[in-house]
C-alpha cells in the first residue's frame, strides 16, 4: 500500500481551478519528484496534500486514511512535513526558536534535543548560528533552516517546494545531498517539487511532470531523464 | 550618498521658509475682524518673519537630525550614547546592580503615596492601569501581530462588570448586611473570565482577517460595545452611566478617600507585577513563542502544525483577560464609570504607549504608558496642545526610534540549557 495516495484532487482558488484532478502515489521509503513549469500546480498539490489549501473534490490517502478534511495541524501529527515553497523561514525568531516551532507538536523533550543535534550535525552552519535571527541568515542558510525546521517534526513524508529557489549552484548541490541522505539514513519519504528537472529527477525514484494543474506524465525518473518530451521541455536538452 | 555642503542645506532651508511664509500668510497674518456687520482685515506683519525663522529653524534642525540618523546607522559602535548605553547595560546587566536597582524602584513605588499627595497617589494609579493595559496589548499586537483598535471595549467589559454587579447585585448585599466592597473581589476574576469570553467572541469573526481589515472589524467592536452601553439605559444607565461603585473591601472598615486611594494603589502595584510576571511567563513559552510564529509568517506555522485558529483565540483571550482586570481596578478607583471612559481614543492611547514604548518590550511597553498618562497629568498647562504633542511624538519616535524608546531584547533561547555554544 502507497504511503501516501491523491486520487483524482481538485483544488480550486475562488473560481480558479489550479487542480484539475491529480492522481499521485507516493510509496513508503521513495523520493518522488514533480515536475513542470511555473503555475502548472505543484505548490498547490503539496498544500493540499497539507490541508491548507481544502480540495473540493478527490481523496488523499495517507497511511490508509483520507485526509483531506482534516486540519493542517492534524495532518502534520499524522507525520506530514513541508518546506514551504520560498523558505518561509520566521524571520525575527533565532535559528534554535525556529527549529523548535517546527516540534511544535511534539511532547518528547529528550527526542527534539536529540534531533536538534542532529540537525546540527547535519548543518555544521545553523549550529554555529544557533541563537542568531532567522532573518539574518544567507539564502542558503535560511533553505537549511526550512529543511531543518520541518526535519523537527520527525516527518514520515517529508515534502519539499523548490529547495533549490534563488540559490547558487554548490548551496543546491549541497542540499540536494542532504536530501539524498535524509532519504537514505533516516528512512524518510520524500516528496520533492522542483523547477530544477534535471536535480530532482537523478536523485528521485519517480517522477510526475504536471502541465496546467495535471499530471502529464508519470514514469520512473530514469525513464523520464530519457524521455524525449522532458528533455527538450524541462531540462533544456 | 554626496556629502551636501552646509550652504546648500541652508539654501534648502532657507526655500522652506519662504514656503511656510506664502501657506501660513492667510492664517497667521491676516486677522478679519468683525464690528457691526462689517468685515475688516487686520495685516498683522510683525508676525511674518517669525514664521520664516521657525520654519527656517525646524527644517534645519530636521535635517541634521535625519543625517545624524543617517550617521547612526552606518556607524556600528553608536558613538557617544552607544557606548554609553553599552556601559550602562553591562552594569545593569549584573545580577547585583540588577536586582538592587529593582529593589530600590520597588522600595519608591512602595513609599511613593506616602511621599506624594492624594492627588499624585491618583495620578500614579491612573498611569498603573495603563501599564497593565498596555501589556494586555502588547500580547495581541507585540507577540501576536494582530493590530486591535479595540481594546478599550474590553477595558470597558471589566468595568461594567463591576458596575453591573453593584447595580444589580449590589442591593442585596446590602439588605443581607455583607459589607458591598467584597463586591470587588469578587468582580476582579470575574472580569477577567467575561473579558476573555469577549475577547474569544470578536476573535472569531476575525479569524481569517489580517491587518487593515482586523483594525477595522476591532474598531467596529469597540464603538459597538460603548453604543450598545450608552443605549441600553435600562439595563446599564445609559450614558449617565453607574455611580456611587464601591470601594474594595479592606476588613470590613470603611476607608476614608485618601486612605482608599493608597489602598488601591496597592492593589494596582500588584496586578501589575503580576501582570507583567505572567507576560514574561508566556513570552518565554513555547505558546508565546508559537504566537511570534503566527505574527512571523502564518502558511509557515501551518505547514508546522500550529494550529492558527486556537493560537488567536488564544491571543486575544490573554489581552482581554488583562483588560478586564484594569477595568475592574478603574471603576473602584473613579467610583464611577460611563460609556465615555471607552471611547476610540481610549484605544489609541493605548496603542500608542505600546509602539513609542517599544513593540513587544516589557519594559518599554510600562515605560510607555507610564509616559504617556504621567505627561499630560503634570504639562497640564499645555492641554489644548496634547493631541499635537502626541502626533509629533508618535512621528519622530517612527522615524527615529523605529523599535520605540526601549527597543524588545530577544533572550537567548538555550533548550534546557544544557547544550553549550559550539
Amino acid at each position: 500500500m502507497a504511503l501516501l495516495e491523491l486520487k483524482d484532487v481538485q483544488t480550486f482558488y475562488g473560481n480558479i481551478q489550479a487542480l484539475k484532478g491529480i492522481s499521485i502515489s507516493v510509496e513508503e521509503g521513495e523520493i518522488v519528484t514533480l515536475i513542470g513549469a511555473n503555475g502548472a500546480g505543484k505548490t498547490t498539490t503539496l498544500m493540499s496534500i497539507c490541508g491548507i489549501t481544502p480540495i473540493r473534490s478527490g481523496q488523499i490517502v495517507l497511511k490508509g486514511q483520507e485526509i483531506s478534511k482534516l486540519s493542517p495541524n492534524r495532518i502534520v501529527k499524522m507525520g506530514v512535513s513541508q518546506v514551504p515553497e520560498g523558505r518561509r523561514i520566521f524571520p525575527q525568531l533565532s535559528v534554535s526558536e525556529n527549529l523548535d516551532m517546527g516540534a511544535f507538536l511534539r511532547t518528547d523533550k529528550e527526542g527534539i534535543k536529540r534531533d536538534m543535534e542532529e540537525v546540527f550535525a547535519i548543518f555544521p552552519r545553523l549550529a554555529e548560528r544557533r541563537s542568531q535571527l532567522g532573518g539574518t541568515l544567507s539564502g542558503g542558510e535560511q533553505q537549511m533552516l526550512a529543511v531543518s525546521r520541518a526535519l523537527m517534526a520527525n516527518p514520515h513524508l517529508l515534502l519539499l517546494d523548490e529547495p533549490s529557489l534563488g540559490l547558487a549552484p554548490l548551496v543546491v548541490q549541497n542540499i540536494f545531498e542532504v536530501i539524498e541522505k535524509i532519504n537514505k539514513e533516516r528512512k524518510t519519504t520524500i516528496l520533492l517539487v522542483e523547477q530544477n528537472a534535471n536535480m530532482a529527477l537523478k536523485i528521485a525514484n519517480k517522477g510526475y511532470v504536471m502541465q496546467n494543474g495535471a499530471i502529464k506524465i508519470a514514469d520512473t525518473a530514469a525513464h523520464l531523464l530519457e524521455n524525449e518530451e522532458v528533455r527538450k521541455a524541462y531540462l533544456g536538452l | 550618498m554626496k556629502p551636501r555642503s552646509i550652504l546648500e542645506d541652508i539654501g534648502k532651508s532657507l526655500t522652506i521658509a519662504v514656503w511656510f511664509m506664502v501657506l501660513l500668510f492667510p492664517l497667521m497674518v491676516m486677522k478679519v475682524n468683525v464690528t457691526r456687520g462689517v468685515a475688516q482685515v487686520q495685516f498683522r506683519w510683525n508676525l511674518l518673519p517669525f514664521v520664516g525663522i521657525a520654519a527656517f529653524v525646524l527644517s534645519y534642525l530636521w535635517k541634521i537630525a535625519l543625517e545624524w540618523r543617517e550617521r547612526r546607522g552606518n556607524d556600528k559602535s553608536g558613538g557617544v550614547f552607544g557606548k554609553i548605553k553599552t556601559l550602562g547595560g553591562a552594569y545593569f546587566a549584573k545580577p547585583a546592580v540588577r536586582t538592587s536597582s529593582l529593589v530600590a524602584l520597588l522600595a519608591f513605588a512602595i513609599a511613593y503615596p506616602f511621599l506624594f499627595g492624594m492627588y499624585h497617589t491618583n495620578v500614579m494609579i491612573t498611569a498603573f492601569i495603563y501599564v497593565i493595559l498596555a501589556l494586555g496589548l502588547n500580547i495581541v499586537v507585540g507577540l501576536g501581530g494582530l493590530l486591535n483598535l479595540g481594546y478599550a471595549a474590553f477595558f470597558g467589559v471589566g468595568a461594567y462588570t463591576y458596575g453591573l454587579m453593584w447595580k444589580y447585585v449590589g442591593p442585596s448585599f446590602v439588605a443581607s448586611g455583607i459589607d458591598p466592597g467584597w463586591l470587588f473581589w469578587i468582580s476582579l476574576p470575574m472580569a477577567g473570565i467575561i473579558a476573555t469570553l469577549f475577547g474569544i467572541l470578536l476573535s472569531l469573526p476575525v479569524l481569517r482577517l489580517r491587518g487593515d481589515y482586523l483594525a477595522i472589524i476591532t474598531l467596529a467592536f469597540g464603538e459597538i460595545f460603548r453604543m450598545v452601553m450608552q443605549n441600553s439605559g435600562n439595563f446599564t444607565g445609559g450614558a449617565t452611566g453607574i455611580s456611587l461603585i464601591p470601594r474594595p473591601w479592606f476588613f470590613g472598615q470603611k476607608l476614608p478617600p485618601t486612605k482608599a486611594a493608597i489602598y488601591i494603589y496597592f492593589i494596582a502595584i500588584v496586578l501589575v507585577i503580576l501582570t507583567i510576571f505572567v507576560v514574561r511567563r508566556i513570552e518565554d513559552s513555547r505558546v508565546g513563542r508559537a504566537l511570534e510564529a503566527m505574527r512571523e509568517d502564518e502558511v509557515a506555522c501551518e505547514a508546522m502544525g500550529i494550529n492558527l485558529v486556537k493560537n488567536k483565540l488564544i491571543t486575544f483571550a490573554l489581552g482581554a483577560f488583562w483588560a478586564g482586570i484594569a477595568g475592574v481596578v478603574m471603576a473602584a478607583q473613579t467610583t464611577y464609570i460611563n460609556p465615555d471612559s471607552f471611547t476610540l481614543w481610549e484605544s489609541i492611547i493605548i496603542l500608542m504607549a505600546v509602539v513609542i514604548g517599544g513593540t513587544g518590550s516589557i519594559p518599554g511597553v510600562i515605560g510607555g504608558a507610564i509616559l504617556l498618562k504621567l505627561l499630560p497629568e503634570y504639562f497640564r498647562a499645555l492641554a489644548q496642545y496634547r493631541m499635537l504633542i502626541y502626533g509629533i511624538a508618535m512621528v519622530l519616535v517612527i522615524i527615529f526610534k523605529p523599535d520605540g524608546l526601549i527597543p524588545r531584547k530577544r533572550k537567548q533561547y538555550t533548550f534546557e540549557g544544557k547544550e553549550g555554544a559550539k
